[in-house]
């Protein structure tokens, strides 16, 4: 008992004589590493935390096809686990979405910002930066084209408004062969599921991030030629539609 | 001039603020607001206050940054915002410095920052103190573009959710490194 009790009273008596410390603070800048501003972080081994590394290095850079079926199979089975219905399942496909879309958004602009050549507008021949989409069909056509360029390597297939003068706050934006649903079978008794909640989920990000409030379904819609067809039916609220009026009457694109 | 700048999440939350001085023509990087020590508040109301008009000029005005947008007279704060497409707002307060004439006169504290709002914009021609001046536009967009570059590089993080504080001190020094840059 008496052994410990006094090592620990000799520590204590250790801390407090001055000749400890000054051993201290000569061993202190012995010490190979210690960045000031990095203190209390752990750096990977090269150094390199995620700030130096440049965000267009991957922008060629694709991922395989396998590894991307094998991923999202993963996704879709792990959302499945614990729904109790295809909608609740598209739901958790669509959340999983989501987040995708806001980061997109950003990622999207800063290389449209950082290289010269617009990829945003096509025929923007200024190196000004790009514009972020005020009214509902700039934002669509950012969806349209250089978004799914970015996730799919070409634009979609076609992009249409309502027709129905009951819901002119829809529109539709249409996949022939969603990559996503290339690798998906779904059973028979699912038919209605489509995967592709997950890319809505996207789209419906993208909408939300740009302060377009906006609701995004899937629907199975297959034409002998595209039997994955599909069309991605986005319904804004009525607060962007008020706006928009708002917008047009000022004259403003 | 001092700055402080602030970064507002889109449900207006503040994720990010720092106060620093500015490293050109001989500043020493060092905030020097015109409140008193205790008053730093101040910043923080002026800045916020600026929202009303940063929504409503994000309507109208499709480019991220937006310019010098609002101007507190009685403490000559000038605020720029940058909007991020995501929805994020940058906001910058500058504060030109107080000019030694204004500095001498032994006056009430707010007749006194009334004053040196006047004198500052009359008589200084220089960039620093000239926050409304083309270059200084220039200066401050640079900056912006800057912090929006690591801010994208925190938003792309898996571990980063819309909305959350950013703690990285790394994201810190970037931001420092921007003002001593540019600003």
């Amino acid at each position: 008992m008496a052994a410990p009790r006094h090592s620990a009273m000799l520590s204590i008596s250790n801390a407090a004589t001055p000749q400890s410390t000054s051993s201290d603070r000569t061993q202190a800048p012995q010490q190979p590493q210690s960045p000031a501003p990095t203190q209390g972080l752990r750096v990977p081994s090269n150094r390199k935390t995620i700030y130096d590394r440049h965000l267009n290095r991957s922008r060629n850079a694709e991922s395989s096809r396998a590894s991307f079926a094998y991923l999202f199979a993963e996704m879709v089975t792990y959302a499945q686990r614990r729904v109790t219905g295809i909608q609740d399942l598209e739901k958790r496909l669509n959340e999983q979405g989501y987040p995708l879309g806001l980061r997109l958004l950003d990622l999207l602009f800063y290389r449209a910002t950082s290289t010269s050549s617009s990829a945003l507008s096509s025929s923007s021949t200024s190196s000004s930066p790009p514009n972020r989409p005020l009214r509902i069909l700039t934002l669509l056509h950012l969806i349209h084209g250089p978004l799914w360029r970015l996730l799919f390597q070409r634009s979609a297939d076609a992009l249409e408004h309502s027709v129905s003068p009951d819901t002119p706050n829809e529109y539709m934006i249409t996949d022939n062969d969603p990559l996503v649903n290339t690798y998906i079978s779904v059973p028979r008794e699912m038919s209605m599921l489509n995967c592709a909640a997950f890319v809505a989920g996207i789209i419906e990000g993208v909408c939300d991030g740009c302060g377009f409030e906006a609701k995004v379904s899937t629907h199975n819609q297959p034409t002998e030629m595209w039997p994955s067809r599909t069309v991605f039916l986005v319904k804004f609220g009525d607060s962007v539609m008020e706006r928009e009026k708002v917008l047009e009457r000022a004259g403003i694109k | 001039m001092s700055y402080y700048f602030t970064i507002l999440s889109p449900t207006d939350t503040p994720i990010f603020n720092i106060a620093f001085g500015t490293s050109k023509s001989g500043g020493d990087g060092i905030a020097r607001f015109r409140f008193p020590d205790t008053a730093q508040y101040m910043n923080q109301f002026i800045i916020h206050s600026s929202l009303d008009i940063v929504e409503e000029t994000q309507w109208t005005n499709g480019g991220m940054y937006l310019k010098h947008i609002d101007t507190y007279p009685p403490a000559a704060a000038y605020i720029s915002a940058f909007l991020t497409p995501s929805g994020a707002r940058f906001l910058l307060l500058h504060q030109p410095p107080q000019l030694p004439a204004s500095n001498s006169s032994s006056l009430g504290a707010s007749s006194l920052l009334g004053a040196s709002g006047s004198t500052t914009r009359a008589s200084s021609s220089s960039i620093a103190a000239n926050p409304t001046s083309p270059q200084t536009e220039e200066a401050v967009r640079q900056f912006m573009n800057e912090i929006y570059e690591s801010y994208v590089k925190t938003a792309m993080s898996p571990f980063y959710k819309q909305g959350m504080e950013i703690r990285s001190p790394v994201f810190r020094t970037k931001v420092t490194a921007a003002g001593k840059k540019w600003l």
